[in-house]
């Protein structure tokens, strides 16, 4: 194997979330929120938060490096990083820039973070007011089609149609996220079941999406520290090894007007390919997999395409049955996830797989040595990670 | 024959297409007035391009050019919107936005909306022609290209 590879050589060792808020219900600024999600994480891992020599984000985080390190006193800042893109498709790349400075030298202790206060600013959901559009959004923006759900409704749409899905298997990944959330006491959905009649009633956002096959937006902050391997193992907690986490983006998938040359997908073809071969696993060896729902239609993409079913098994694979933390083939999305949890931009995909390889899910998996994450299917970039129970299983 | 409306599909309020300060797509818009369907084409390699871009990606020459098409196409994926995302919007849903490729201009793919009932039943390849949608009285004037099922 050559050298020039992540595996095994950094771990998650501390995770920290403030609680997760509706829209706009956040009683504290963004920054604020961010700082506490920081210190928790340090907390967590029994680190000093001076020592924090790094950050990385995504999504053009509006929180930044410098600001973050004054705030909190760090004694200096070695790695300020923004992933580009937008949506959360840097989630598992934020976390890769992280654990590439670590290994590589550039800084010892970074923090990957993500702070979200959409009452303070814009909203994800709504097109722009402006009355005009110039640029790629000249060519959408007239007719209409302006939001996320809209963008993404047209890649689903031929997908299910090029393979015959059934509306079963959209409701299968929201069914889920919400059973799941019910045991989740910090779930914003906690509280609040679905049921597939709920799930079939519910109103059209844009066909193929329901209502419920829609992430929420949300208020909040969460935070993990990636530091080297070596150094995990005499930390407080367990240590998540990051066995891989790649990112990027296949063949003109940013081509503008929907003209990328491979449409119905979402956009891992080429980056679940290398994620495997970084990490010396395969789709059936993944204990547990959290798999980000802007849209469910995403999700069924983006599950095909890391190999955990073909195309043509999906109305059978897409059961809420598989899905489910307790006796399902592939436990998926155990915090409830961005539909039901808490849509923290799929940050809170990456505490939740962590705390799969700890044991302290509130909807644990049994024996879980492989916790997966893919982040943000359908934008571009787009990214995903493999934490392990140990560096080199 | 060319098919042209004066009636917009959406309501007024909707953002009004501007050219890129870049001028890409001029030659598109100022197509659109004329009635035409103009699509970006390498001049070296004759690679069809769309949206537009500064150059070529297949041969990376800055030598593009738009060429004329003809206004058809096949209706390669759709959705139906059920949800206000603009203001303009909320008194007009459903509507059908469609995603059409042009066979004739190498598959390049263009977004418009699908005329006629918005609870119609649409299939994925069926034939469709541009129907040239006026906004005479815009500031500047422009004109949208739609779709209409072939009969
Ligand atoms: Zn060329």
């Amino acid at each position: 194997m050559t050298d020039r590879t992540l595996r095994g050589k950094t771990a998650i060792v501390g995770v920290g979330e403030t609680r997760y808020y509706k829209r706009a219900a956040a009683p504290d600024p963004e920054f604020k929120m961010v700082l506490e999600a920081v210190l928790l994480a340090c907390e967590d891992a029994g680190i000093d938060v001076k020592d924090v020599d790094g950050f990385a984000s995504y999504s053009n985080d509006r929180n930044d490096p410098p600001r973050l390190s004054a705030a909190l006193g760090c004694k200096e800042l070695k790695f300020s990083n923004m992933f580009w893109g937008g949506g959360g498709g840097g989630g598992s790349g934020a976390v890769s820039n992280a654990a590439a400075a670590v290994a590589t030298g550039l800084a010892d202790t970074v923090v990957v973070f993500r702070g979200l206060a959409q009452g303070q600013f814009g909203r994800f959901g709504q097109g722009s007011t402006a009355n005009v559009a110039a640029g790629p959004g000249a060519f959408t923006a007239p007719y209409g089609l302006m939001s996320p759900a809209q963008t993404f409704a047209m890649r689903a749409m031929r997908f299910m149609w090029e393979h015959n899905i059934g509306q079963e298997a959209l409701r299968a990944l929201s069914l889920t996220s919400y059973a799941h959330a019910q045991r989740n006491p910090r779930a914003v959905m906690h509280g609040r079941p679905l049921s597939a009649e709920d799930y079939d009633n519910s109103r059209w956002i844009v066909e193929p999406f329901h209502l419920f096959d829609c992430c929420m937006e949300n208020d909040g902050a969460a935070a993990v520290i990636v530091t080297s391997a070596e150094r995990a193992r005499d930390l407080k907690q367990k240590p998540a090894y990051i066995l891989g986490a790649s990112q990027g983006s296949d063949y003109r998938q940013a081509a503008t007007a929907h003209n990328s040359p491979d449409y119905p997908t979402s956009n891992f073809k080429t980056v679940a390919r290398n994620l495997y071969a970084q990490a010396g696993i395969g789709p059936k060896d993944v204990d547990v997999l959290q798999s980000y729902e802007n849209f469910t239609g995403g999700v069924l993409m983006s599950m095909v395409e890391h190999g955990f079913c073909k195309p043509d098994e999906v109305n059978d694979f897409f059961t809420p049955e598989n899905f489910y933390f307790e006796g399902g083939k592939l436990p998926l999305n155990t915090s409830g996830g961005n539909l039901a949890e808490c849509y923290m931009h799929g940050l809170e995909l990456i505490t939740e797989a962590v705390k799969q390889i700890r044991g302290t899910s509130f909807c644990q998996v049994p024996n879980v040595n492989i916790s997966m994450v893919t982040s943000g299917p359908m934008v571009q970039p787009v990214s995903n990670s493999i934490y392990s129970s140990e560096p080199n299983p | 024959m060319t098919n042209a409306t004066k009636e917009a599909y959406l309501p007024a309020g909707l953002p009004a297409p501007a050219p890129s300060s870049e001028g890409l797509a001029t030659e598109f818009w100022d197509g659109t007035r004329k009635h035409e369907l103009w699509v970006q084409r390498c001049t070296k390699c004759q690679t069809w391009q769309w949206g537009p871009e500064c150059c070529c990606h297949n041969c990376n020459s800055f030598d593009l050019t738009y060429e004329q098409v003809a206004p058809t196409g096949k209706i390669f994926s759709w959705e139906r919107a059920w949800y206000p995302v603009h203001p303009a919007l909320k008194d007009k849903l459903p509507y059908l936005t469609v995603l059409i490729e042009l066979p004739q201009a190498g598959n390049v793919r263009m977004v418009g909306n699908l005329l006629g009932d918005p609870m119609q039943q649409v299939n994925i390849g069926s034939d469709v022609e541009a129907v040239f949608e006026d906004h005479d009285d815009a500031n500047p004037p422009y004109t949208l290209v739609q779709w209409i099922v072939k009969s």
